[in-house]
């Protein structure tokens, strides 16, 4: 789960971090208010979405007026804003954060992450922030630097002050940087984050560093224990299917093309969208109906995929192990019931009781193209989607 | 032979008088794998499915003497059994829940690395040897003894590395699923040295995901260190970047653990990749010239 940058910034405070003096605004309203408490006479205007490239999309705008500050609130809440990491549909602005300026004399990047390749936490910096840190890995690897921490005592000092003098900063700054590191350590367990990262860390030209942006993601799986993520959750920033998806316990992701897929299994999904790519096709969605699937959990995946008007055909794939092919069948039945299917779908059944699935989608009388095989089962479902 | 479990392997199960623990222990016994108790706190001292059922698995491990686990306790405790398998003494331990927290897993990795215990998992679908031990949800009537070890990040994509191998009449020697998230226990490079080193494998076939490094760092020691054929699919080429495909490890960040790269460095490793997942059986089939 993603936070916005101003609850980051929040989050990053409690813990010793300095940031920007700043107030979130959900409103034109209270963004006049906001501006006015921190004073004038020049402001940044941040657009909160949830995702990265606001800048170069002209959602973070630094005006010195009034009057400009109102416009910039009126250009940016309430609609949609699109940039490059966002798709065409872009991201809708509920909310701004209203900061006072800062005079920049150097940026660097800093990040508090979980390291998967060695199962530790990880700091990444650069001596140079701003830009995207998958660019610079990609770009200039040698420019990363790397402190991994020990699970059993933690952040050391150490660490912090060779980072630092690694990085440039003098005794003073180095002694900053330390504070700031130890907490976004705390900030990653405390929120159970898979990464908190500063980018912008700003050096100011009276030589404070300051964290000028921040991204927090937290660990869906481990949400359950922090009743706070309810409010901190922002329901504007995903795809209002991908939500009712989550509350049956499916797991949707909506994309670009035409043809539904609903499958058992997160690896055998994917591999069913690149099989579909495969033969000339194009897939709406990747849907997982997980283990055990029930008759009424695959009637809403049903009605998911078909509330997506340019759905043109649907494919069916599932491999039974524990979910068993007979009640996967009384589900599909069941939801052509209840929706009234009237696009072609193409099923594909194998696994446990298959033989009793397919009797049952053929004794159903529905119009189901049924398919035997991986192959089979995507070259029907793209010939099915051309019409 | 085999790798790592056979007719021999002692298992329990913790969390073994739950809705999961019960039905796939069922499936277990059915399937001729020698389940000799399991593990729920509180219920130590009744019988469950014919078994003693213990407080502890160090109780269990005391009176039946065995050295391969499975977990099936739901994920907020999941860390807390796998660690106390290890502390007990369990020498394989196989993880089947899935949405165990991350900073959950940093500490039973931490903790496992000083241990002489594996893990297998979690959210995995467990580890087969075909007609001798099943540990796991696997359906186990899909396998047949044979000559492809099969290992594998995703659940059903092992199951139709199984069908066709077993539809082609290769048969399996053994096959794991060592999970899809972020941070498992056993990784690829571990489970490929064992296949190498067992006579009864000829080829394996290996199914990975976008995501990581895991299959990048498989592909080097293939070349450096493996002389059995490996036949390879990768799921999640068409993946959107930034999208977490159901299984949290499954993400492409950036340029960094793409289908492509991963197919890349395969291929240079000497790997037989397919791109379509319904040519895994064929493939493994004209690599033993079978």
């Amino acid at each position: 789960m993603n936070l916005h940058e101003y609850q980051a910034k929040r989050l990053l405070a409690e813990e010793g971090v300095p940031v920007p003096r700043g107030i979130a605004a959900f409103s034109l309203r209270e963004a006049i208010t906001q501006a006015r408490e921190l004073g004038g006479p020049k402001w940044v205007v941040k657009a909160q979405i949830h995702a990265g490239g606001r800048g170069k999309a002209g959602g973070v705008r630094v005006v010195d007026s009034m009057a400009a500050l109102e416009q910039a609130a009126q250009d940016l809440l309430g609609k949609p804003l699109v940039t490059e990491q966002t798709g065409p549909q872009g991201r809708h602005v509920a909310a701004l954060l209203i900061e006072e300026p800062s005079a920049i004399a150097r940026e660097l990047y800093l990040a508090a992450l979980v390291d998967r390749s060695h199962a530790r936490i990880t700091f990444l910096a650069a001596a140079e922030g701003g830009m995207e840190i998958e660019d610079l890995a990609r770009d200039r690897p040698e420019a990363l630097q790397r402190v991994i921490v020990d699970p059993l005592i933690g952040l050391q000092p150490f660490q912090a002050r060779r980072l630092g003098f690694a990085l440039g900063l003098d005794a003073g700054q180095v002694q900053q940087l330390t504070r700031i590191m130890q907490g976004l350590y705390r900030l990653l367990l405390r929120m159970d984050a898979l990464v908190v990262e500063v980018n912008p860390l700003a050096l100011t030209r009276e030589g404070r560093l300051l964290a000028l942006d921040a991204k927090i993601v937290m660990d869906d799986n481990a949400l359950y224990r922090h009743p706070e993520s309810d409010e901190l959750f922002d329901s504007t920033q995903q795809d209002p299917r991908e939500i009712t998806a989550r509350q049956f316990g499916l797991n949707y992701i909506s994309l670009d093309g035409n043809i539904g897929c609903m499958v058992n299994g997160a690896g055998l999904a994917m591999a069913t969208m690149d099989l579909i790519k495969l033969h000339g096709g194009d897939p709406a969605n990747f849907l997982d109906v997980g283990g055990g699937a029930a008759a009424d959990k695959v009637t809403q995946a049903f009605k998911l995929i078909l509330s997506d008007q340019r759905v043109k055909a649907i494919l069916v794939n599932i491999f039974g192990g524990i979910t068993r092919c007979d009640l996967l069948a009384a589900g599909i039945i069941k939801a052509a019931e209840e929706v009234g299917l009237n696009l072609p779908v193409v099923v594909r059944l194998e696994g446990t009781n298959k033989e009793e699935g397919e009797r049952l989608l053929a004794a159903s009388g529905l119009t189901l193209i049924s398919a035997s095989g991986l192959t089979d089962a995507a070259v029907k479902a793209v010939a099915a989607a051309r019409g | 032979m085999s790798i790592l479990v056979g007719h021999e392997t002692r298992v329990i199960c913790q969390g073994f008088t739950g809705k999961q623990g019960t039905f796939h222990t069922e499936q277990a016994i059915a399937y001729g794998t020698r389940m000799v108790g399991g593990v729920t706190p509180g219920k130590g001292g009744t019988e469950h499915l014919g078994l003693p059922v213990f407080h502890t698995v160090t109780a269990a491990v005391q009176a039946t003497g065995a050295d391969a686990s499975v977990i099936y306790v739901p994920a907020p405790f999941a860390a807390d059994a796998i660690i106390e398998a290890a502390d007990a003494g369990i020498k394989l331990i196989v993880c089947i829940t899935e949405g165990i927290p991350i900073h959950d897993m940093l500490m039973v990795k931490h903790y496992l690395a000083a241990q002489h215990a594996r893990l297998i998992g979690p959210n995995c679908p467990g580890i087969i040897t075909p007609g001798q031990c099943k540990i796991g949800i696997m359906p186990g009537a899909i396998h047949q003894p044979g000559r492809v070890g099969i290992v594998s990040r995703s659940g059903t994509l092992t199951y139709e590395a199984v069908e066709q191998t077993t539809r082609m009449g290769l048969g399996q020697s053994t096959c794991v699923g060592i999970g899809g998230d972020p941070l498992i226990g056993m990784d690829f490079i571990e489970v490929l040295r064992l296949f190498e080193a067992d006579p009864q494998t000829e080829v394996v076939v290996m199914v990975g995901e976008i995501g990581g490094r895991m299959e990048e760092d498989a592909a080097e020691f293939i070349q450096q260190t493996m002389r059995k054929p490996v036949v390879a699919f990768i799921a999640g080429a068409t993946a959107p970047k930034g999208k977490r495909m159901g299984h949290a490890g499954a993400i492409v960040d950036g340029g960094a653990g793409t289908a492509e790269a991963k197919y890349e460095a395969l291929a240079a490793a000497g790997v037989h990749c397919v791109r379509s997942p319904a040519e895994i059986g064929a493939k493994a089939a004209e690599v033993l010239g079978a």
